[in-house]
């Protein structure tokens, strides 16, 4: 860890401060812009207040209380969860094969470079658009293949099917995303010295055996990094919900963002909407640092 | 035999680098085909856009993208949205770098508890602090303007880029910044001829993400912006989507005109994406 | 070299730009309005210059949308009191009257009252009725007129004529009741076409469908009964309403997927003659009028599931603009609305934007089928027009309970039970939180 830190003995005072000259502009952002707010929702979160009326009642840890023993927000925690390994495991592989791929130098590599980021630039209302069309009950493109492949038995309204709903919503994420981790991956797998691969080559290894012994070592920071951001971005999936399926049918396709808006907007319980807040940043941060803390020990593996 | 058995290798070859153009070309063209359906809807008329469901329009209507233009007033929002991602992701690449290069290079007490700080600002989004963040902006007497709007944005940003220039930073071998203080570099110097040109792709990264996410936003700027000669591209789109009536061609002609910026945006970074580091930078 | 330059540049570039701010718009404007109703702002901008016209008075309006961004910014501007002269509110009663009782709209019943009632008396009863608080309500708020309705909405069954004739059915005499509506679909369904379609992924689509069966089948009194907690939702007439969704499901009534449809999906469903039925609201006129011209559809009430009680429908008003009361303007404001609710304001409005207009003289020039949802404006009803509220969480289960009955998943039975035990843990959390609260004063 040491590696590269300047004056590591006999550090002088002016010059640690001028260390944190360079902390300084973020160090003021961070504390004016997240402190003061996270500040106000841990306050909020302890009072019921509906968010308009001067007056609030402190209630403790009932909120809280309520939380936990709330079915509807732990199944939405489910769902998000459910989407996020999906998202995990195929979207970062797609992303994983489709870098590893585009990093050797292809006819038409830059061409590709260009399309695979196109999902992620496109507007959620044509993404809805477009794959509602895909799911239709009635006229949906889906159905018309399967009907062509002599498959007709397995049509159905895709996102109205409580079987199929989330899965389908989880498809339609995971198309849109992949191009975020195909860049990032990209930019890793670029990073890498070719020499260490041509030295790999000299020495015998085929290519499964170098991906083995050279990517993958090097690759683990930007793996975690490209895990760490899919759970992050994927657990708080919304937009893409409401121009699908609203949640529905039924509970089947809540996520936790749906539910805080619902109980801060619909049900204007401000307070309450605070501790679903402060309970799903937890889980959001175990689930992070865990994932910190397992890159850690693979790097020293 | 070595002739056959080059054959076989020439064949198999083939067929690898076939499959893997099967496998690029199919999901590129899911990646396309949205694209060319939004363009295409948008030379259709309101009529036509479902029910006429051909790629390729008969009779274009190329003025929906003049009424587009000036029925969501693009001209101010275009000149608006441009400042706001400018400034939005220099404040972003300036600033997180600066902080990077302390974790990855320097040395001063709190280190790793700072950095763990900005880390989980990542981590913690709190989708109920938005009521706050708009009441600590008015006690700054930052509501409506574009400052209020850019500087959250800025720090929305800058977990994630310290996050990657971090990793990028610390590889940067110890020789180089040596040569380079014996040159007569400070510490400044060393960040800014050496550290930044070789974190070059993950600055590149960073623009694009965070290019996206300003030209992209709404809800912020619907929050703390009330005029309209401060909005952003956006807000345009606002216009042609009625709480009961789409203007579906209009709208699509505007997501085109707004979507032309972002893609020339990705176009020029992902040259730096690829040619950033090359083998001899790193070896040094 | 290069990298520096362009630094240099965006840096310029954001001085720049941060030295050019402030919103100008607004220092100017003499009154200032917020609104989320994008389609009609074009026609609001208009007004607004024919005002300036007339008076010199400068009103400016300003758009913020989706109407989710728009309750925060109201909510959040409330918190600092920096709310515009006039704005709307997209909200509950409960919320509404938190809105009054924390100060932030001002009593226009004097207003309303003043010289006999003209201002008053121009309105449809129905859509004064939303900004209507009277005596004893529930929330304790001073009771008076509290808002200015601009246009009004019901929401009724349309179906396709030429689907009609297709199916051998008679165009010029749709369903009257149930059964006729049960066979009607039938016979639609053997000719291949599906029956009704609406956006039933919002759930306020489905309350509204619901709560005119409620009306139809139990009464208004019952219906309010069961919200005080006196009626519980087990009650056999509850548990035949749900089970109205239940016999929807299986006579194959609903098109495929209208649980999770929303709205703007199902209008183009039955523009583009997908589905014979709709259940739509008044602004859908303008809908199908866009998507497809040649669309031959007429509105009729729902079917009556019951001869005891008539059919109410969900209606009321649209939107409505409230006066700030913190607003230096008062006055001001409020000529400006006289003048918006006036005739000619609202023939114009009407005109531009399809909608019906709040103002009952104003009906000149409307399409005919316009026409038949402004005639059935006084048999609607619309849950803020009700002396109490239902709780959210219990409205939200209710309606997703019914996209559960749809999709098989639950019994009618089952639900009610469910939504009784919602509302009766609700009903003990209320208890709950006002003897915490009498403790803590």
């Amino acid at each position: 860890m040491s590696r590269g830190v300047i004056g590591n003995n006999g550090m002088r005072v002016k010059d640690v401060l001028q260390n944190y000259v360079f902390l300084l502009p973020a160090l003021i952002l961070f504390a004016t812009f997240y402190i003061y707010p996270v500040y106000k929702v841990f306050e909020l979160s302890l009072f019921e207040y509906d968010g308009i009326s001067p007056h609030k009642y402190f209630v403790g840890m009932g909120n809280f209380a309520d939380v936990m023993c709330n079915k509807i927000w732990w199944t939405s925690m489910w769902n998000a969860a459910y989407i996020t390994i999906l998202a995990l495991v195929f979207q970062n592989a797609l992303a994983l094969v489709l870098a590893l791929i585009v990093d050797k130098d292809l006819k038409g590599g830059k061409f590709y470079r260009v399309v695979f980021y196109l999902p992620p630039v496109l507007s959620g209302i044509v993404i809805g658009l477009i794959w509602n069309w895909i799911y239709d009950g009635n006229y949906g493109l889906l159905n018309h293949w399967l009907s062509t492949l002599g498959l007709g038995n397995l049509a159905r309204s895709w996102l109205a099917d409580p079987k199929t709903a989330i899965t389908c919503v989880a498809i339609i994420h995971m198309w849109r995303g992949f191009g975020w981790g195909f860049i990032i991956l990209l930019a890793g797998l670029q990073n890498i010295p070719r020499e260490l691969y041509e030295a790999a080559r000299m020495d015998g290894a085929s290519g499964l055996d170098i991906f083995r012994r050279v990517t993958v070592p090097l690759m683990i920071p930007v793996f975690i990094l490209v895990a760490v951001l899919t759970v992050l971005g994927t657990m708080q999936i919304y937009d893409l919900i409401v121009s699908t399926t609203g949640g529905g049918p039924g509970y089947h396709t809540e996520v936790p963002i749906t539910r805080i808006l619902a109980a801060m907007i619909g049900s204007s319980r401000f307070g309450y909407a605070c501790a679903l807040g402060l309970v799903f940043g937890v889980v959001l941060l175990v689930a992070s640092m865990s994932q910190l803390r397992l890159s850690r020990h693979l790097k020293q593996t | 035999m070595i002739k056959f058995k080059m054959n076989r290798y020439v064949t198999h070859k083939r067929l690898k680098g076939f499959l893997m153009h099967l496998v690029l070309v199919s999901v590129a063209v899911t990646c396309i085909f949205p694209l060319v359906w939004m363009f295409s809807s948008s030379l259709k008329t309101q009529d036509t856009v479902f029910s006429d469901m051909s790629i390729f329009v008969n009779n274009p209507k190329w003025g929906n993208y003049c009424e587009a233009w000036t029925k969501g007033r693009f001209g101010t929002y275009f000149f608006n949205s441009i400042l706001y991602t400018t400034s939005v992701v220099a404040g972003v690449v300036f600033f997180a770098s600066l902080a990077a290069f302390a974790f990855a290079r320097l040395n001063f007490p709190g280190k790793n508890l700072l950095f763990y700080m900005f880390l989980i600002t990542m981590m913690i989004p709190i989708p109920g602090s938005f009521i706050a963040l708009y009441v600590l902006l008015s006690k700054l007497n930052l509501i409506n303007t574009r400052l209020g709007y850019i500087l959250p944005q800025i720090n929305a940003g800058l977990a994630l880029a310290i996050y990657l220039l971090k990793t990028f930073f610390e590889e940067i071998p110890k020789d180089l910044e040596d040569s380079a203080k014996i040159d007569g570099c400070g510490k400044f110097g060393v960040y800014w001829h050496i550290a930044m040109p070789l974190a070059k792709p993950a600055i590149a990264v960073i623009v694009v993400f965070n290019a996206m996410a300003v030209w992209n936003e709404y809800l912020l700027a619907m929050l703390i912006l009330s005029s309209k000669s401060l909005m952003p591209l956006q807000r345009g789109l606002m216009v042609f989507q009625g709480a009961h009536i789409t203007r579906y061609p209009l709208l699509m002609a505007g997501i085109t005109i707004t979507v032309i910026p972002i893609v020339i945006v990705y176009l020029l970074m992902q040259r730096h994406i690829i040619t950033g580091i090359t083998a001899g930078a790193v070896k040094g | 070299m290069r990298v520096s330059l362009i630094i240099f540049v965006t840096f310029s570039f954001l001085t720049l730009g941060l030295l050019g701010c402030g919103g100008d718009i607004e220092r100017n404007a003499d009154v200032l309005v917020w609104h989320w109703m994008t389609d009609r702002e074009d026609a609001f901008q208009e007004l607004a210059d024919r005002y300036n016209k007339e008076t010199g008075i400068k009103v400016s309006f300003e758009l913020y949308a989706p109407s989710d961004a728009y309750t925060q910014k109201v909510r959040a501007s409330a918190q600092t009191t920096t709310l515009p002269d006039i704005y709307g509110l997209l909200a509950e009663k409960r919320d509404f009257a938190a809105f009054v009782k924390a100060g932030h709209i001002a009593d226009l019943t004097g207003y309303m009252k003043d010289k006999n009632g003209r201002w008053e008396s121009v309105f449809f009863k129905k859509a004064l009725e939303v900004n209507l608080f009277l005596p004893d309500n529930q929330w304790g708020v001073e009771p008076g007129i509290y808002g200015v309705p601009i246009d009004v909405t019901n929401i009724q069954m349309l179906y396709n004529k030429t689907l009609f004739k297709k199916a051998g059915l008679d165009p010029e005499d749709p369903p009257d009741n149930w059964e006729e509506f049960l066979e009607a679909i039938r016979a639609l369904n053997e000719a291949g076409i599906p029956g009704l379609v609406s956006g039933w992924g919002e759930i306020w689509m489905i309350d509204c469908f619901a709560s005119n069966y409620a009306m139809n089948i139990m009464g208004k009194d019952k219906v309010i009964a069961t919200i005080r907690g006196e009626v519980p939702y087990t009650d056999p007439d509850w548990i035949r309403l749900f089970g109205l969704f239940k016999e929807m499901a299986d006579e194959e009534v609903l098109a495929p997927g209208v649980v999770t449809m929303v709205n703007k999906t199902a209008e183009q469903t039955f523009a583009n003659g997908r589905a014979a039925f709709a259940f739509n609201g008044s602004w859908c006129v303008n809908v199908y009028k866009g998507m497809n011209p040649n669309l031959d559809y007429a509105a009729i009430l729902p079917p009556r599931a019951s001869a005891k009680n008539p059919m109410i429908i969900w209606g009321g008003a649209g939107g409505s603009f409230l006066v700030n009361e913190n607003s230096k303007k008062k006055e001001m404001a409020v000529n400006f609305l006289k003048w918006l609710t006036a005739k000619p304001q609202q023939v114009f409005l009407a005109e531009e934007t399809s909608n019906l207009p709040s103002n009952k003289h104003s009906l000149v020039n409307i399409p005919p089928i316009l026409r038949q949802f402004a005639d059935d404006m006084d048999k609607t009803t619309h849950p803020d027009v009700l002396p109490v509220n239902e709780y959210s969480q219990v409205i939200e289960f209710f309606n997703k309970g019914i996209q559960s009955i749809i999709i098989g998943e639950e019994t009618p039975e089952d639900i009610a039970k469910k939504v009784q035990e919602i509302k009766e843990r609700r009903l003990a959390w209320t208890k709950r939180r006002e003897k915490m609260r009498r403790e803590a004063r």
